[in-house]
């Protein structure tokens, strides 16, 4: 029963690690309806920026962090105005397939500028886990989970209260409607895709903390598309729950199933959740249905 | 193929929809026939041979995933892991049961049908965006059914060694038979695909890609045909994972990850989403694109330097950003890709050198 209780905490701790970056996903889905593949690439590039910050050019802290984050807001930026602008009408799969290059191109340049080594982020954080309740947790778990949820608590004053927000959510319905309103659609996309750069380059520094950075860190991606079919691809609220299902359903059944088939379970459990959603309700929990019309 | 319409007048529905549609279209077609069963094996060493034989497995695969992507417009990105499950059955009819390899070829394309038709059953309920999802799950879900179920992988680092194939007594050891070998596979898969996509099943495939809910209106069983598409692709992607296997007498997981069912769509998508011919120039472009860029980026280190290990990372790099630059480029500029330009050149010499 304690080894149980140990695992899903731990796994709802790190499910909240995958929120955070299913929150960008979330963001740029809910804004301009791009699914985007590149998330996990979104993350590693943070990261790597993040990294040589701190590691290469010795900035502290609250200098590195900042200019981290603005390079990939206005990365972010620069994505949207050009790439993505010139997909916009276009079918899914084209749209899918750029985010699918974009991923392989990051996956390319990262290493390129900053060497393919392991790289450290370190963050003035005790390593040693401390005993709550006679479970072991460690303190980045705590700072990534207190990070979602400020960051969910943000997005949802952001949606529902600011004048930004309802234009994004317009934008979101309806593209033509929200045109018509008076919205700049096009700069609702770019400052989508630059808040999207902004949460990839936290995630990257949490993420880059806890596994080190490197060109594997991109497959944490892969473990965004469970997570946000499970919630609903366009909910914020979703993304965090779905997180937690993810994260706590892959840590207890790796701990109970791996030793029997050698390891793995992680990379397998989470879809074959994500597969049984997509059959039984693609809208997830709190998605929104499609309807389809001639 | 390159052939000149003039003086050619279709009286009928049938010489209309013809594969040849003119003439001079026999001689192209027998010209390209000659070029591939004579020129090629008999003008080329080995190296040159291995790269048309990996051309040919892909464009069995790339038609496959066409069928399926360009032409019914159900996306998938478990193109990998259904080749893998070809690749795999042949590999274990052959080296466990000492099958005839046509009998693996077969058997792969078939168990691959199966599965890949298992997961189209989502297809019904879902499309877009949320079938990629779906394809990229079974990617995963094969892949991990492979690497860990013992009897399948046979143990340690999933690998089956395939004895070599052999036909009518003959033994298939050296590039130039496997050459045939492929060519014969891959000559089959064009030409099914070319009268499947001109067939009732075509069009039908190409109303559901167009407009699923209008296409369901005027009459078309959208569910039993979308499980269709993705039996026929599943099946190329079986014989192709299977050809693979046999002309590399191995058979091994590495060979069917994620990267290649990305590189599947990126063919499909450079060459010309539904068009068979465009399969075939995406195929070509893909597989030879990393040989040209080892060519060029070896010619430009050599200039200043002996080529070090330093210079093979920076061609995996470059691998990388080249194969996503061009995929995102193809998308924004060209989006019918290769296949257009084709079709450019083609119109330009139509009625040249009399342009008016």
């Amino acid at each position: 029963m304690e080894f149980f209780l140990e695992l899903l905490v731990n796994g709802l701790l790190v499910g909240m690690m995958y929120a955070l970056v299913a929150l960008s996903f979330v963001l740029i889905y809910k804004a301009t309806s791009v699914i985007n593949f590149a998330q996990g690439e979104l993350v590693m590039f943070g990261g790597f920026i993040a990294a040589a910050m701190l590691t290469r050019y010795d900035l502290p802290l609250a200098m590195a962090l900042p200019v981290a984050l603005g390079l990939m807001i206005s990365f972010g930026f620069m994505l949207e105005r050009g790439m993505l602008r010139p997909l916009i009408g276009r079918p899914v799969i084209a749209i899918i397939m750029a985010t699918v290059g974009l991923a392989s191109v990051l996956r390319g340049l990262a290493p390129m500028i900053w060497g393919a080594a392991t790289k450290d982020v370190p963050l003035p954080l005790p390593v040693r886990p401390f005993i709550l309740f006679g479970l072991f947790i460690s303190p980045l778990n705590v700072v990534a989970a207190a990070a979602s949820v400020v960051f969910l608590a943000g997005f949802g004053y952001f949606f529902k209260k600011t004048r930004t927000g309802i234009a994004m959510r317009a934008v979101a319905d309806d593209q033509q409607a929200a045109m018509s309103m008076g919205i700049n659609v096009s700069s609702i996309f770019a400052l989508t895709w630059g808040i999207a750069g902004l949460v990839s380059a936290i995630g990257g520094v949490i993420w880059g903390n806890f596994l080190g950075v490197d060109t594997h860190l991109a497959l944490v991606g892969l473990k965004v598309f469970p997570v946000v079919i499970l919630g609903g691809l366009d909910s914020v609220l979703g993304a965090i729950l779905g997180g937690l299902i993810v994260g706590a359903v892959e840590n207890v059944s790796a701990g109970f199933i791996d030793p029997y088939v050698g390891g793995g379970t992680k990379d397998f459990i989470p879809y074959v959740l994500m597969i049984i959603t997509l059959m039984i309700r693609p809208s997830g929990f709190f998605g929104r249905e499609i309807i389809d019309r001639v | 193929m390159i052939y000149r319409e003039c003086g050619v007048f279709k009286t009928s529905y049938a010489a209309d929809m013809a594969l040849y549609r003119a003439p001079l279209a026999k001689v192209a077609v027998a010209a390209v026939a000659v070029f591939c069963v004579v020129v090629v094996p008999l003008g080329s060493n080995d190296h040159l041979l291995s790269l048309a034989n990996l051309v040919g497995i892909a464009v069995v695969g790339a038609i496959g995933l066409n069928i399926l992507t360009g032409f019914t417009g159900q996306i998938s990105i478990g193109h990998g892991a259904f080749m893998a499950v070809g690749g795999y059955t042949a590999a274990i009819l052959s080296a466990r049961y000492g099958m005839p390899f046509w009998v693996g070829l077969i058997a792969g394309g078939a168990l691959a049908a199966v599965v890949g038709t298992f997961f189209g059953i989502p297809s019904l309920r879902i499309k877009g965006l949320y079938l990629a999802i779906a394809t990229l799950a079974a990617q995963f879900i094969i892949e991990w059914a492979i690497n860990h179920i013992t009897w399948i992988s046979g143990g340690v680092q999933s690998t089956i060694y395939v004895p070599k194939p052999s036909l009518g007594g003959v033994l298939l050891n050296s590039e130039r038979k496997k050459y045939y070998m492929i060519l014969v596979v891959a000559a089959l898969s064009y030409v099914f695909a070319m009268n499947l996509v001109r067939s009732r099943v075509g069009r039908a495939f190409m109303a559901i890609r167009d407009r699923d809910v209008a296409a369901e209106i005027i009459g078309v069983d959208i569910f039993a045909y979308k499980l269709l598409a993705f039996a026929i692709s599943s099946f190329y992607a079986g014989v192709a994972g299977a050809l693979f296997t046999y002309y590399l007498e191995i058979a091994n997981y590495e060979q069917f990850t994620i990267t290649v069912s990305v590189q599947y769509l990126a063919m499909i998508i450079i060459g010309g989403l539904g068009s068979v011919l465009g399969s075939v120039f995406g195929a070509i472009f893909i597989t030879l694109l990393p040989i040209v860029l080892r060519w060029v980026v070896e010619g430009a280190w050599g200039l200043f330097a002996p080529p070090t290990s330093a210079m093979l990372d920076v061609l995996a790099n470059l691998r990388l950003i080249v194969f996503g630059g061009l995929v995102i480029f193809f998308l924004i500029l060209e989006p019918d890709g290769l296949y257009r330009l084709w079709r450019h050149v083609k119109d330009y010499f139509r009625v040249w050198p009399f342009a008016y």
